[in-house]
């Protein structure tokens, strides 16, 4: 276990799993305001794996996410306010509102947009990795999806097609326990997901995601593989859903015991007692994070609420790059 | 000006765009062909060999045999174009959309526009369409209505060798994903082609032939069925004008409008079926902007609501023939 990071790289993954959760905890308050339009579908007990697999990645590291990919924006640099502005369907959001929660997308950050159709972005990281590939720049791009993509068609066609063009994509399916409202268990016919990934041809392994620690240990052994354009890697990361599948899910499918057991499964909690008890870190640290972060949400949301829509002007611009 | 094949201007095109800029690649199904085979890659060159000579010319990096996989086809070229290549991607047969629609409707078309403008797809989905060869119902389809009602995508039919070659040098430097569709019966056709490299700008309809008593909007494969009927409904003293619109998505509304108000008949001539099709919608458009123009009511000649039959008898009854694009002419001639 990899605990020989330095303070500020120590600093900076706190900060970006506080900011997820606090971010988070926020859009669930400011839906049920309905400061929110649409739909929302938060991240929250699943921090660690984000963050664990965005802290060595790079601006020009793509990533692609899905619907619940709030967490994959801040993981990989999103900044906070530009954020809510966009969740909340205003001007000066990262997709100048017309995006909303499932379509953020920053190519600034390396960040190629998150996904609202299950399994829409496997394909598009592996051509991510063929540019990569190609112009020979040492970088990777990660799909991110879930259990529930986990057994989409188009996750079988780009886990081969990466392994047969030989790209330095890297699939992270984070294994949350559901797809929608319908339990992995059931709907993972193989025992393993990994297992299934490695069929196709790539080192494949399994990570406790809410350990931070073990899942950028992972995330190491990828881009060793990755940035010397040796070809693809799966990483399962098990993190289970504190919520339901979105904003409002009263959750009858699932018993109040799991979700006290989910709870109990806390990255931000099991990151404070690693690296306090390791001295590395003391809890004043990480209180000040804490309150930083709780201050820059609040700004957010407070300049989200002020800000105006878009004006209608924006309604047939940016359909088309070229002449129409 | 030498005289080239429709597949031969394809593959300049291809090969010229391909020489000026390295971000350019190529991928598919067999587009080199012969990849892990006993005489190695690049026999093939595409099932129609339109693709030929391009692995030996540029390589295995940039003509790149994928599995049959189109959802990862496209999603590769998606992705690849999104960080900055310029990616010409086959879909063999258009029938073969189905599998990878997702990536082409809800993705390529969608990201510029949900992500607030700021991303680009610079690809080009080269596809084959057309009924005509006894190819069955699943590769035999012209599926154009399907693309053009996306906002996001442009579509492109070349109905010549002179076109083609334009029309793709203007789709591969184009900063849209844009919808390539070759008439498999066309591709034989020939016509004087420069050497050099051109482009023909999309939304500007082609005046095939000029007439004042019918137009005829032909598109696709349906074109040569426009030709010949012209040819016969002039023996009669019936001269149609006939508007290639060559780009369905834009679409050049001002051309055919401009035509219907020369000969104030108006004949749509597309092999899809008749609902929700670009017929239907040519018509709609001069219903609403051309009404004045109309003496006759507007005839479509289009295939019927049926999938593609295999039966020779039953596919040339199927396709939108000569004559019964003369009878729909003669028809609106002598609406009283």
């Amino acid at each position: 276990m990899q605990l020989q990071m330095s303070r500020d790289d120590l600093i900076r993954a706190y900060r970006r799993m506080t900011a997820i959760r606090q971010f988070e905890e926020r859009v669930e308050k400011e839906f049920a305001l309905g400061n929110i339009p649409g739909f929302a579908h938060v991240y929250l007990g699943q921090e660690a794996s984000g963050v664990g697999i965005c802290h060595e990645l790079t601006d020009d590291d793509w990533i692609g996410s899905t619907h619940r990919g709030h967490g994959h924006c801040l993981a990989k640099g999103c900044e906070i306010g530009p954020m809510m502005l966009e969740i909340m369907g205003k001007e000066g959001g990262l997709c100048n509102g017309k995006g909303g929660s499932m379509h953020i997308a920053d190519f600034d950050k390396g960040m190629l947009g998150a996904n609202a159709i299950v399994g829409g972005s496997p394909p598009i990281a592996v051509g991510a990795a063929l540019t990569q590939k190609l112009k020979k720049t040492g970088n990777v791009s990660v799909a991110f999806s879930g259990d529930g993509a986990s057994n989409q068609g188009t996750t079988f066609e780009a886990m081969n097609m990466a392994v047969v063009l030989e790209v330095p994509a890297i699939f992270v399916i984070e294994d949350n326990g559901y797809g929608e409202h319908t339990a992995a268990s059931y709907a993972v016919g193989a025992p393993s997901i990994a297992e299934r990934a490695a069929s196709f041809g790539m080192p494949a392994e399994t990570v406790d995601g809410t350990d931070f620690f073990a899942v950028r240990d992972a995330m190491l052994r990828a881009l060793e593989r990755g940035r010397s354009a040796e070809g693809p890697y799966t990483i399962v990361t098990e993190c289970p859903r504190y919520l339901g599948h979105f904003v409002g899910d009263p959750q009858p499918y699932r018993s109040e015991q799991e979700i006290a057991e989910a709870r109990a499964r806390d990255g931000l909690v099991n990151f404070r007692a690693r690296v306090t008890d390791a001295g590395l870190l003391s809890d004043e640290d990480l209180d000040q994070v804490d309150q930083e972060i709780a201050a820059e949400v609040e700004t957010a949301v407070e300049t989200g609420i002020a800000a105006p829509q878009p004006d209608v002007s924006a309604l047939e611009a940016d359909v088309y790059a070229s002449a129409y | 000006m030498p005289m080239k094949s429709v597949r031969t201007a394809i593959n300049e095109a291809i090969a010229q765009e391909m020489e000026r800029d390295p971000n350019v690649i190529v991928l598919g199904e067999d587009v080199a062909g012969g990849q892990g085979s006993s005489n190695g890659p690049g026999s093939v060159g595409g099932v129609f060999g339109v693709t030929a000579g391009l692995y030996d010319r540029f390589g295995g990096e940039r003509v790149i045999d994928t599995p049959i996989s189109e959802s990862a086809i496209i999603g590769t070229a998606n992705g690849a174009a999104l960080t900055g290549m310029r990616p010409v991607a086959e879909i063999m047969f258009v029938d073969f959309i189905g599998v990878c629609m997702d990536q082409v409707y809800n993705q390529a078309a969608k990201f510029r526009y949900m992500f607030g403008g700021k991303a680009k797809t610079p690809w080009v989905l080269r596809s084959m369409i057309g009924a005509g060869m006894r190819a069955g119902a699943q590769h035999s389809q012209t599926l154009h209505p399907l693309f053009t009602m996306i906002p996001g995508l442009k579509v492109v039919m070349p109905t010549n060798a002179y076109d083609a070659k334009g029309l793709l040098i203007e789709a591969i430097r184009d900063d849209d994903p844009v919808i390539f569709l070759e008439s498999k019966t066309l591709y034989e056709q020939e016509a004087d082609v420069p050497d050099e490299a051109y482009t023909i700008p999309f939304g500007e309809a082609e005046y095939v032939r000029e007439g004042d008593d019918v137009t005829l909007v032909a598109m696709g494969g349906s074109i040569l069925h426009a030709k010949a009927a012209a040819e016969a409904l002039a023996q009669d003293g019936i001269e149609c004008e006939i508007v290639d619109p060559r780009t369905t998505s834009p679409l050049d509304e001002e051309t055919i409008l401009e035509s219907v108000e020369n000969t104030g008949r108006l004949v749509i001539v597309d092999e899809s079926p008749p609902r929700c099709s670009l017929a239907s919608d040519i018509a709609s458009i001069v219903a609403d902007k051309g009404f004045k123009s109309l003496k006759a009511p507007v005839k479509k000649v289009t295939c019927p609501h049926t999938p593609v039959p295999f039966a020779p008898s039953l596919e040339d009854e199927f396709l939108p023939n000569a004559s019964r694009i003369i009878a729909a002419a003669k028809s609106a001639v002598d609406y009283a």
